[in-house]
């Protein structure tokens, strides 16, 4: 069809290249309007509750009493997270570490195929896994642990994966030149390589923070939620901001929904914070490995 | 770099790291099994956990749509036909895939052949920062305000033009499976563009310099050069799209009305396995709760399935790294 076109069809050929282009912006529009809807819609109903108080304070007794704020769920997921954090950081560097360092093992191969199969468990499975067998089974009860456990497990892959890609770039030359220098191969991992790849690390770290922060539908069937601020690992059920958010959002009180407003909207700026932050470690808009 | 020390042999020289190198290779191997490990624990325990409701329901857990859970502790005495939230949730997973394929290829294809500069680097990063919202707030701006005042209007002026069809008919209801079917094109519409992007940009230069060569516009090496290389990588995206949009649980139940139905109308309410297994948590019975677990493992069961073909296909095309799927 391009053989002999350009004589008899140049017009209607340009008009359809331009048609095209503005099908193609139209549909960039029809992502990036809802995205500006929500925050726009998120800044503008949340910005006149998310005050000092919203932030030092728990919720009132009654829903529909005004006031008070999501301090419980602030605490709940700063304790879930920091523990997931604890547990998904180094198990999940490790691997990576496996996976690039020794790419021979017979393992290497299935430990790559289901860790990307992971990224894909629906967040509710893990969340009745974690349900089923440390909740009812270990007899856990519902609380802090098992809601961290469940937000580790679905962080794991994501801090494997991106922890992959940026060992994957550090330059074969220093790991060569500690060798040279006698190093073994662990002191070159972990003295070397390592730390070449920390600001990378760390972005792919904050990016599962990020989404971490967020889970709602595991930390139901994990922390099951509570009205109070509470600090302890087991034996009473903890909340988080997202749960609070999800509470709200299916209540009819004014005053709840107003609250999970407020709630959103911090919720957003600490993900978003992190976002922002981790690209700007990371130095590129994205470190993918072109 | 306390490696570069000026004795490089002195710690090869000590039979005290002779092992070390072993037993660093064994800590890690552990940790990339353990991986694995908490996938295989992950399946073994649920599906024991379930396994006598799957047992007593066979086949009749995915054609039935009774769902009625019984109060014992320690048998099976309700009905478990999933059939009803099944329904809800391809439905709505189809929706979104019908809506959001073509506009993240759309979405794909501006970013990368049309947008240049600071448009293409600021265009890129804002549909990026869609997949970092919390599902939550989604829900929560959807159920508040997208679904009432921009879809609900859709749906009222749909059903008055083509009502006749069973899929617009009345009654038309806010919280649908429809608005659920939006909600979630919107958000894994950033995953499927982030991978198309990807797959474009593996094409050959070299083919798109010659097409530009003999004089074709912009849309015909769109058309004729990256669309139809792309195609694989495409479809292993819409895949992997569909793999979370069965999964994706808060923002859909909030917008979908949560009543197990089954019927013609798009503009109703309906429910989602996930959805099921998130509101009903609350309220179940131990029996129950064994119920919607069972229902946990079927959702698993698919969207796994569904991941690991799209991860197939995905690595089949090499260059790329699927990583844009976080």
């Amino acid at each position: 069809m391009f053989a002999n076109a350009a004589v008899n069809n140049a017009g209607s050929r340009r008009r359809r290249d331009r048609i095209a282009k503005v099908v193609l912006f139209l549909a960039v529009l029809l992502a990036v309007i809802p995205l500006a809807l929500i925050f726009v819609v998120t800044i503008a109903n949340g910005i006149g509750s998310l005050n000092i108080e919203f932030l030092t304070t728990t919720q009132p007794l009654s829903f529909r009493q005004e006031g008070g704020g999501f301090l419980h769920g602030l605490v709940g997921t700063a304790m879930m997270v920091g523990i997931a954090i604890l547990i998904s950081v180094p198990l999940g560097i490790a691997t990576a570490v496996f996976v690039t360092e020794y790419p021979d093992s017979f393992l290497t191969r299935p430990v790559r195929f289901f860790t990307d199969v992971m990224t894909g468990v629906p967040s509710i499975f893990v969340g009745l896994f974690v349900y089923a067998a440390l909740v009812r089974e270990v007899g856990l009860g519902f609380g802090t642990l098992p809601g961290a456990i469940a937000i580790a497990i679905l962080m794991l892959p994501i801090v494997v994966r991106s922890a992959e890609e940026i060992l994957r770039l550090v330059p074969a030359d220093i790991r060569n030149a500690s060798t040279a220098l006698g190093a073994r191969r662990w002191q070159t991992t972990l003295f070397v390589v390592l730390p070449a790849a920390s600001s990378g690390l760390i972005t792919g770290v904050m990016l599962a923070v990020a989404r971490g922060a967020g889970e709602t539908a595991p930390l139901i069937l994990t922390a099951f939620g509570t009205a109070y601020l509470t600090t302890s690992l087991v034996g009473e059920a903890q909340t988080a901001l997202p749960l609070l958010i999800f509470e709200g959002a299916r209540l009819p009180f004014e005053a709840a929904q107003q609250r999970a407003w407020a709630g959103a909207l911090e919720l957003v700026a600490l993900v978003l914070l992190l976002t922002v932050a981790a690209r700007l470690i990371s130095g590129r808009n994205r470190a993918r490995g072109h | 770099m306390s490696a570069t020390t000026n004795r490089p042999s002195s710690i090869q020289g000590t039979t005290r790291g002779r092992g070390a190198d072993a037993a660093f290779r064994w800590i890690v191997l552990f940790a990339g099994s353990l991986v694995l490990l908490i996938l295989a624990v992950m399946i073994a325990s649920t599906t024991y956990e379930s396994w006598p409701i799957f047992a007593k329901e066979g086949l009749g857990f995915f054609t039935s749509d009774t769902w009625r859970p019984g109060s014992s502790r320690t048998e099976v005495t309700g009905d478990y036909g999933a059939l009803a939230f099944l329904f809800g949730t391809v439905v709505t997973s189809l929706i979104a895939i019908v809506v959001a394929v073509p506009l993240s290829v759309g979405i794909a294809l501006f970013l990368t052949q049309i947008a240049r500069g600071r448009a293409r680097t600021l265009l890129t990063y804002t549909v990026d920062l869609l997949a970092m919202i919390p599902s939550v707030v989604i829900g929560l701006w959807a159920v508040a305000f997208f679904v009432p005042n921009v879809i609900y209007p859709v749906m009222q002026a749909v059903n008055v033009i083509a009502g006749a069809i069973p899929l617009f008919a009345e009654p038309v209801t806010v919280r649908s499976i429809f608005a659920a079917g939006l909600v979630l094109a919107l958000m894994i519409l950033p995953i499927i563009t982030a991978i198309v992007r990807e797959v474009i940009a593996t094409t050959p230069p070299d083919e798109r310099y010659a097409a530009y060569g003999v004089g074709c516009t912009d849309w015909e090496v769109m058309r004729h050069v990256i669309l139809p290389r792309a195609r694989a990588g495409i479809i292993g995206a819409t895949m992997l799209g569909l793999g979370r949009a069965l999964g994706e649980t808060i923002a859909v139940l909030l917008v979908i009305g949560g009543s197990a139905r089954i019927g013609w109308g798009l503009f109703q309410p309906g429910q989602t396995i996930a959805g099921q297994i998130a509101s009903g948590f609350a309220e179940a019975s131990p029996e129950g709760i064994n119920g919607l677990i069972a229902l946990g493992v079927a959702l698993f069961a698919i969207t796994i399935l569904i991941n690991m073909g799209a991860r197939f296909v995905i690595w089949r095309m090499g260059a790329i790294s699927g990583d844009a799927a976080l």
